[in-house]
């Protein structure tokens, strides 16, 4: 790999509450390539959101490097984050657009062009139409792409999913991976993905990164060989079944 | 359109209700020929308006004067002290509790401390309405600033927003169905606490004048001025619903 967008090497997070120590990451090593879509994949406890955390710059790490941007790809660490939770954390008060417009007025970015922006991004996301609607009235798949919509709307190189489909319902959810791998082909962008799924892990990352639980560290950090544009048969092929055994075996599943 | 339909039928459905309830009042009187002074009937109630000597208009004045002042004036305080306990961490840590002591006091005993150290008129009587409706308003509009999804906080803060936009932004918005739900509960209690003081003490008013017809058995003059209280009542709590279905969308509203 040449330059690395995003470089960890022995990132280790310890929390500490009184006395008691918590060992939340350790032993994380791994390099992002621009544009990758790397999947964070592991069980409860294994650090997978406080890894997210660090990368965001939202917690410090105790030890070990953690670099982001690189010469070609320089980052901006206030405007070049977009996040996407769980929940869509949609505000409730605020139309479809106006909620995609957030991050573009909490940076005070141009008006006009990020709502030209915002909807562009909402067709993108497939919500072409819903613009001037509540979130109430969104199903919670169609709730979580405006989500994405939103931390695209500034533009930024590193995108962070903290298992985005997690609440979906399990069709939703094949649906949701398909459609956020066109749109990370198309917005072509940096993702890291956390999930606890497995077969999700494997079908969208272009690297897949384990993480385990008790101790909390990092077991394994592979490249996913499966060609791009990614389709639901290949869930069926050898080397999928590979590739998600290799993780099971290493979770103490198998 | 079905929705419109339905809405109707629901409508139309109270307005018998209620229509009902007077029908059955008028019988009650009428057939049981109870005497007027333990029940007037609705018409005897009515034509209590027409006994100038009450001086309706006047007393309807000084009623509402007493309810909006004492209820608006705790909404402003009460919403100004709950936006400090926002701001500042020490400051709610050191007077919450405080304000939760003082709201174990039923405001009604304040009464007679309130007659002697501001004697009777409006003035005592708004505070009787805005000592009794202060705190659900301060403690609702607290709560709502406090409900602020850390995610969302985590998402403002990746993108180095300030305090005042998160404020502006994510809390404000998001405490109003709170700050409403507080406000209409105070609509109802600041009624109750104008007539407490007028009742306690006072020389005009509709509550006075209860007490006044009182002395002659006039009980139509009481039940028309039951009747104007509670449309006093009515009268607030309706503006305060109006005023939230204009900033507050549908969804994020509270039962």
């Amino acid at each position: 790999m040449a330059e690395p967008f995003v470089h960890l090497a022995g990132v280790k997070k310890v929390y500490r509450t009184g006395r008691a120590q918590f060992l939340a990451v350790s032993e994380v090593t791994f390099d992002v390539a621009a544009g990758e879509l790397v999947a964070l994949v592991g069980p409860s406890g294994c650090g997978k959101t406080t890894l997210l955390k660090i990368l965001a710059g939202l917690h410090p790490h105790d030890s070990g490097e953690v670099v982001t941007g690189s010469v070609s790809q320089p980052f901006d660490p206030s405007r070049d984050i977009g996040m996407v939770f769980q929940q869509p954390l949609l505000l409730k008060w605020r139309r479809v657009i106006d909620n995609v417009l957030l991050p573009a007025e909490i940076l005070g970015l141009p008006v006009a062009a990020s709502r030209e922006r915002a909807r562009e991004l909402l067709a993108l996301v497939g919500l072409e139409g819903s613009e001037d609607k509540y979130p109430y009235q969104l199903s919670g798949g169609m709730q979580q792409r405006a989500a994405i919509a939103r931390a695209l709307v500034h533009d930024p190189k590193l995108i962070l999913m903290d298992e985005p489909f997690g609440a979906l319902d399990a069709l939703t959810r094949e649906k949701m991976n398909l459609e956020l791998l066109r749109i990370w082909e198309q917005a072509k962008k940096t993702i890291v993905f956390v999930t606890h799924g497995i077969t999700e892990a494997v079908f969208l990352g272009t690297r897949v990164v384990v993480l385990t639980a008790g101790p909390a560290r990092m077991a394994d950090n592979f490249l996913v060989e499966l060609p791009h544009p990614r389709t639901l048969d290949m869930k069926t092929q050898d080397k999928f079944g590979e590739y998600t055994r290799r993780i099971y075996r290493l979770l103490g599943m198998e | 359109m079905g929705t419109n339909r339905e809405a109707l039928q629901r409508y139309s459905l109270a307005v018998v209700s209620h229509l009902l309830l007077v029908a059955a009042w008028h019988f009650f009187v009428v057939v049981g020929k109870v005497p007027s002074f333990v029940l007037p009937s609705p018409q005897a109630t009515l034509n209590a308006l027409l006994i100038p000597n009450y001086r309706w208009f006047e007393n309807i004045a000084v009623t509402g004067i007493e309810i909006f002042g004492g209820y608006i004036l705790a909404v402003v305080i009460g919403i100004t002290i709950a936006l400090l306990f926002s701001w500042s961490r020490w400051l709610e840590m050191a007077v919450m509790p405080l304000l939760v002591s003082l709201n174990m006091i039923p405001k009604v005993a304040l009464g007679p401390l309130i007659i002697v150290w501001f004697k009777y008129g409006i003035g005592p009587n708004i505070m009787m309405a805005f000592a009794i409706c202060f705190f659900p308003i301060v403690l609702t509009t607290a709560r709502g600033l406090r409900e602020v999804e850390p995610d969302l906080l985590d998402l403002v803060r990746t993108l180095k927003g300030s305090r005042w936009q998160v404020f502006t932004k994510i809390q404000l918005p998001g405490a109003l169905p709170y700050i409403f739900s507080g406000m209409k509960v105070a609509a109802i209690l600041a009624v109750a606490g104008a007539i407490v003081g007028e009742f306690l003490g006072s020389d005009r008013g509709l509550g006075y004048l209860m007490l006044q017809v009182q002395v002659t058995l006039d009980t139509a003059a009481m039940f028309m001025a039951v009747i104007l209280i509670t449309l006093l009542g009515g009268l607030l709590y309706l503006m305060v619903l109006g005023l939230e279905r204009l900033l507050v969308v549908q969804d994020a509203r509270l039962g």
